[in-house]
């Protein structure tokens, strides 16, 4: 599994981690790691890109996917531990904007 | 695959004995038999009949089992026939001669019929299987074929739509990969009724068709409201309303759009999610980096979204270099990108500007990367604005309605100048004049002088005399937005009159402002044809109108258009 995805304990705090390159064949891994049978949402989700090493466009549309799941404006996601070079990816999309990176 | 499907068997047999006692086995087994009684014979009835399996004896006359099997391999082509050789030989160099002539098998007499039962089941098992695997390469490139030519069609289509701006006007140059638009890459330049040039180079999210839909709705919005004389902020918010309506929410356009003023000497620039552009001034040879302000076209709402665009000077021969990620995405075989510091490296090794996109993509090649499909490069420079001709505006109506003699004021106060932009809609009301038409692009650089005259030193106040050098110029633009957001009062009017005098007619333009008013004479007393980055906007309208005039302290401008008879 390249896209795994935890709940905190109590429920109100999904993390989402993804290996690799992240990237338009993930897309499938990725959706399912949030879409939930009973299709409630936690109210925040982490995106983990520690062990990230690419991210392309498609990567941010899923991204956006996540955002409009998890309620759009009112989503609470904060994309964390990303390298120098996501991150500059992130930065030249302006997806601070929309995510809180860290 | 148990229940075997009939199958039809030719057995090639020169004993006559033999050659009953394996019909009668093979028959017994559900299937249809042909005979043949020497090779020559086999390869007739194989060519007439068809059959789907052959069991062959080696020795025949007339022509052996060995050459009959070469011959039918040969008509059956890709076809997968099974050879089961029927031999008595035993001496393995034989047997290996019957699977070296083309046979599959071989069956030792006397014959074991539940052993034949089994060969021709498996071979059957063998046959279906190549006859599956033809099928689907078959399937695959009449796919792949029906792909390439619905992509011919579309980038055909699509080609004429993108060259019917003016991609090929003297001061653009660009490369970009023949199928770069069916990985999202689009590029589009057309004139505005001024003469200025707008640019866009985006890039959607994707590959292929999918990334190619988005490209026609976007094209559409740029030509139509760049000819209609929108600025770059009223057609930023329209392509991305568009784009965010009709794309699903994982797809954008990533996007830097340009407006080139020829007259002002400026570029004003917009860059969502695209890589650094860069304008490079040739007097000092600084690069200065069109830097990613924005989130790409199509994510955000219509409320949400920021069309703040930024405004740099900008000499004669000046150069404004965009390009798409392919270009620094591109990687050699080691996953190694390419980057910007190589692309900056050949930037410095650059010694004629104007062969610089070829430098780049020689240095991409030596960078051994694999070519991509998605490198776009356009750079856009600064010409005088008499060397270029923006091409006439073609119009299909009769010209029997138009209006000769009319007047018409505007009031736009606060809350209307923060966000809209008349000069589309005057224009398009004076354009109904027919003789007006031949002088539409000096009647837009005039209105809009005036405009933005009275709303930046009028309303706004600002100083015109910052922009005399390059950092005053981003200084008064920051100031521009400012104010216009705090903007709570003030006016811009404007007066039109058109009056037909003999056979032609005369239009009189006044704009009024709400500001301070200015020094009439001083602006006056200035050359008309100053190359200093401020105050050209009074000589351009004494340039371009007729009797040009101000009156209430600057506050109030008056200039005139006229026009003979028509032919």
């Amino acid at each position: 599994m390249t896209v795994t995805a935890e709940l905190s304990r109590d429920g109100k705090q999904l993390t989402i981690s993804v290996k690799g390159r992240f990237d338009f064949a993930k897309h499938l891994e990725f959706r399912k790691s949030y879409e939930r049978k009973d299709g409630k949402m936690p109210k925040s989700v982490v995106v983990d890109l520690k062990d990230a090493t690419y991210l392309d466009s498609s990567a941010l549309g899923m991204l956006l996917l996540l955002r409009d799941h998890s309620g759009g404006d009112r989503s609470d996601i904060r994309v964390v531990n990303s390298s120098s070079d996501v991150r500059k990816i992130l930065a030249i999309s302006n997806f601070d904007k929309l995510f809180d990176i860290s | 695959m148990q229940s075997l499907e009939p199958l039809t068997i030719l057995i090639a047999e020169d004993c006559a004995a033999d050659r009953m006692l394996l019909s009668h086995i093979v028959r017994r087994q559900g299937h249809e038999v042909l005979t043949a009684a020497h090779g020559a014979d086999a390869v007739d009835t194989f060519r007439q009949q068809r059959p789907h399996l052959v069991l062959m004896d080696a020795m025949m006359p007339v022509m052996d089992g060995f050459e009959a099997a070469r011959q039918i391999k040969l008509l059956a082509g890709e076809t997968l026939v099974p050879i089961i050789f029927l031999t008595s030989l035993s001496e393995s160099e034989a047997l290996a001669r019957c699977l070296e002539a083309g046979g599959d098998d071989f069956l030792a007499k006397p014959y074991n019929p539940v052993i034949l039962a089994a060969k021709i089941k498996a071979m059957d098992r063998l046959r279906r299987l190549q006859a599956t695997v033809l099928q689907q390469r078959d399937l695959i490139a009449r796919h792949h074929e029906y792909l390439l030519n619905e992509q011919r069609v579309a980038k055909a289509v699509f080609d004429k739509v993108a060259h019917s701006g003016c991609l090929s006007a003297p001061n653009i140059r660009y490369l970009q990969s023949p199928y770069a638009l069916f990985n999202g890459d689009l590029l589009l330049a057309a004139f505005n009724p001024a003469g200025d040039m707008h640019v866009l180079l985006g890039d959607f999210t994707g590959h292929g068709l999918p990334a190619a839909v988005g490209a026609m709705p976007l094209a559409e919005v740029f030509y139509g409201m760049t000819a209609k004389g929108y600025g770059l902020p009223e057609t930023l918010r329209e392509m991305n309303a568009k784009l965010k309506r009709i794309l699903p929410v994982d797809m954008f356009c990533c996007a830097t759009l340009l407006c080139l003023s020829f007259q002002r000497r400026s570029v004003e620039v917009w860059n969502g999610g695209m890589p650094d552009g860069y304008l490079h001034a040739i007097a000092t040879g600084e690069r200065k980096p069109l830097t990613s302000r924005h989130l790409p076209l199509g994510v955000l709402s219509p409320q949400t979204f920021d069309d703040r665009t930024e405004v740099f000077p900008m000499a004669v021969g000046d150069r404004v270099f965009l390009l798409s990620d392919g270009v620094i995405d591109t990687c050699d075989g080691d996953e190694q990108l390419f980057g910007v510091e190589r692309l900056r490296q050949v930037f410095v090794a650059n010694r004629q500007p104007d062969t610089l996109l070829e430098e780049i993509e020689q240095a991409l090649r030596d960078f051994g990367g694999d070519a991509r499909d998605d490198v776009s490069m356009v750079e856009v420079s600064l010409l005088e604005a008499a060397q270029l001709s923006p091409p006439a505006l073609v119009y299909s109506d009769s010209g029997q309605s138009c209006p000769l003699d009319w007047s018409a004021s505007f009031e736009f106060r606060a809350a209307t100048l923060k966000r809209f932009n008349p000069l589309p809609y005057l224009l398009q009301l004076l354009l109904e004049v027919h003789g007006l038409r031949a002088q539409s692009g000096a009647l837009y650089s005039v209105l809009s002088e005036l405009y933005s005259n009275a709303l930046e030193h009028g309303v706004l106040g600002l100083d015109s005399s910052l922009k005399r050098d390059a950092s005053g110029f981003a200084r008064y633009y920051l100031q521009r937005n400012e104010r216009l957001d705090a903007l709570q009062d003030g006016y811009v009017r404007v007066h039109l009159q058109v009056t037909p005098e003999g056979k032609g007619g005369c239009l009189t333009v006044r704009v009024e402002d709400s500001g301070k008013g200015f020094d009439v004479a001083r602006a006056l007393e200035r050359p008309l044809d100053g190359v200093r980055l401020s105050g050209r906007g009074v000589s351009l309208v004494r340039q371009l109108g007729r009797n040009a005039s101000w009156s209430d302290e600057g506050r109030s401008a008056r200039v005139e258009f006229f026009w003979e008879a028509l032919a």
